[in-house]
């Protein structure tokens, strides 16, 4: 079996005192959608952070196609393919919506390349075309969260990490959204998907894990989870 | 006619002193750029900022010293043009460095500090400076070079030093090109990004720490090009001199906004002619207005002329 892209091995987070990833152990394969649920509080956030070198496991480790991630900063890694699109949009607001994008291709050099990019991030988000001139600030959440997802592809990313994109939109924003995360991912990107909306999550993603307080609680096929009772209960508001 | 005669007599002393007053509110731009880029960033006001302004004029002074146009007793020559140049580059290169330093040593070790921490550190570095001065440069006044022969150039009306043509030539070219370069450079976009959120900036692939390193030693640049500006306007140079200059430059940036760079030359210019305004009426409030204008701008308008309202980080 090929190398996973992503793999966390027995990882430990701390704030200080809180112990808030506890043994926290996940795989990403070439190609997929790996989606991780859970409440408020779970560690979802913490687990992308740590995946991308924000935060340092105090113990286990964290692997990218084969490397070893730990001292490795943040920074270096983007032009390794490993992207991120935080939690709350991270956008500039003072920062024109095409700033914004270029700035996600800050450790790109080939600037035909890079242009050619930009272009297929206003085909892909035509209302960031139409708004390219104006200040980040001024965009709807929506048209904010277009702007990160189209920030991150402009890294060119083969690991594509998301923060909860459907959060605060409304429903018809979240299903567009969710229709371009589907086809990111069929042009090659693989992607791990944090997301409180289990459902959409779900339904969008090839494997899913649940984690809860800083565990994982248990993982599967993501269409075997949305049958599955305890998520059910917990997540999808049903049962 | 005598009414006349007294008012054009007036205006002139008016014009006058505005033109001093832009001059001397060119270096206070000049140096306040330091203080809100480092702000943008960092949110943090970097007292040392003063000296560095300081070191600017010491380090534009050696160049000649060493190369011997500062002999013992006898009259200065003037210094030829590229020992200037010389003198320029080396006090710019130097404070950069300076400047970095600081941040490295002092305030990157307390990135995660509380702002309280950054802060008192500032105002020790800055006395370290100072004192560090008074040892090196010894605390006796020193005569800056003669890198420059004040003349007077008559200019319509009124009459103004070669210097303060120079000084506000240079510095608005100086600021100006610092604007262009943050507002158009990828460079300068990560800097805004940096200014306005260094996490996500990190995930853009953008190297804060270097980001940051830059600011400083672009900040330093500027006030040492300030101090060696000033010197020869006023040819006179001693370890604390950036004590007063330091604080106007700093009123300067936050009358303008603090965090904006136009904001910095704007802040600045005001500064110098209102000072210039008031010193044709009575020299010794000349000093004070800077500080009635920060009680001013903190009562009326705290985020500064050009400053945007609760920029506060998240």
């Amino acid at each position: 079996m090929a190398d996973p892209v992503l793999q966390l091995a027995d990882v430990n987070v701390y704030y200080g005192a809180v112990h808030a990833l506890r043994g926290v152990s996940l795989r990403v394969d070439e190609g997929e959608v790996v989606t991780l649920i859970g409440g408020n509080g779970a560690g979802k956030t913490t687990t992308l952070a740590t995946a991308c070198g924000l935060l340092r496991p105090r113990s286990g480790t964290v692997t990218y196609r084969g490397r070893d991630l730990a001292g490795v900063p943040t920074h270096k890694l983007v032009a390794q393919g490993l992207v991120m699109a935080p939690e709350g949009r991270g956008i500039f607001p003072n920062l024109t919506v095409e700033e914004n994008l270029m700035l996600g291709a800050y450790s790109r050099r080939d600037k035909a390349g890079v242009a050619a990019d930009l272009r297929r991030g206003f085909e892909l988000f035509p209302r960031l075309a139409e708004r390219r001139k104006q200040r980040g600030g001024t965009l709807s959440g929506g048209e904010q969260q277009m702007l990160s997802i189209a920030r991150a592809l402009m890294a060119r990313p083969r690991l594509l990490l998301l923060d909860e994109p459907s959060l605060g939109l409304a429903p018809l924003v979240t299903q567009a959204i969710f229709a371009t995360i589907d086809r990111i991912n069929k042009e090659g990107v693989t992607i791990l998907l944090v997301e409180q909306n289990a459902n959409m999550a779900l339904r969008h993603s090839h494997r899913a894990y649940v984690i809860e307080t800083g565990e994982i609680q248990f993982s599967g096929p993501s269409a075997e989870l949305r049958t599955d009772p305890r998520v059910k209960a917990a997540y999808l508001g049903e049962g | 006619m005598q009414l006349l005669l007294e008012s054009g007599d007036f205006l002139a002393r008016l014009l006058q002193q505005c033109a001093n007053g832009v001059a001397k509110g060119s270096v206070y731009a000049l140096v306040a750029v330091g203080y809100t880029m480092v702000y943008g960033v960092l949110q943090l006001i970097n007292f040392a900022h003063s000296d560095v302004y300081m070191l600017g004029a010491y380090f534009s002074y050696y160049p000649a010293r060493w190369l011997g146009y500062m002999p013992d007793g006898a009259e200065k020559p003037k210094v030829p043009l590229y020992v200037l140049g010389l003198a320029f580059a080396f006090a710019v290169t130097a404070c950069a460095c300076t400047g970095m330093l600081i941040e490295r040593l002092a305030y990157r070790p307390l990135r995660n500090a509380s702002r309280l921490a950054a802060l008192i550190t500032a105002i020790g570095v800055s006395i370290f400076l100072q004192n560090a001065g008074q040892m090196v440069f010894t605390s006796e006044v020193k005569s800056f070079p003669r890198y420059v022969d004040q003349t007077s150039v008559p200019l319509g009306p009124i009459a103004v030093a070669n210097t303060s043509l120079i000084i506000v030539v240079v510095a608005a070219l100086m600021v100006g090109g610092l604007h262009l370069f943050v507002q158009r450079t990828r460079t300068g976009a990560a800097m805004r990004a940096c200014s306005h959120d260094m996490r996500t900036a990190r995930l853009m692939g953008v190297n804060v720490n270097a980001t940051i390193s830059l600011t400083f030693a672009i900040g330093s640049a500027m006030a040492a090009v300030g101090g060696m500006l000033i010197a020869m306007d006023q040819p006179r140079l001693t370890p604390t001199m950036g004590l007063l200059m330091g604080l106007k430059a700093f009123v300067a940036a936050v009358l303008g906004g603090i965090g904006s760079i136009p904001g910095a030359a704007l802040g600045g210019l005001l500064l110098g002619v209102a000072e210039s305004v008031v010193g044709t009426w009575n020299t010794t409030y000349a000093d004070a207005v800077a500080f009635v204008a920060l009680i001013v701008v903190l009562l009326v308008k705290p985020s500064g002329i050009l400053g945007k309202a609760g920029r506060e980080k998240v």
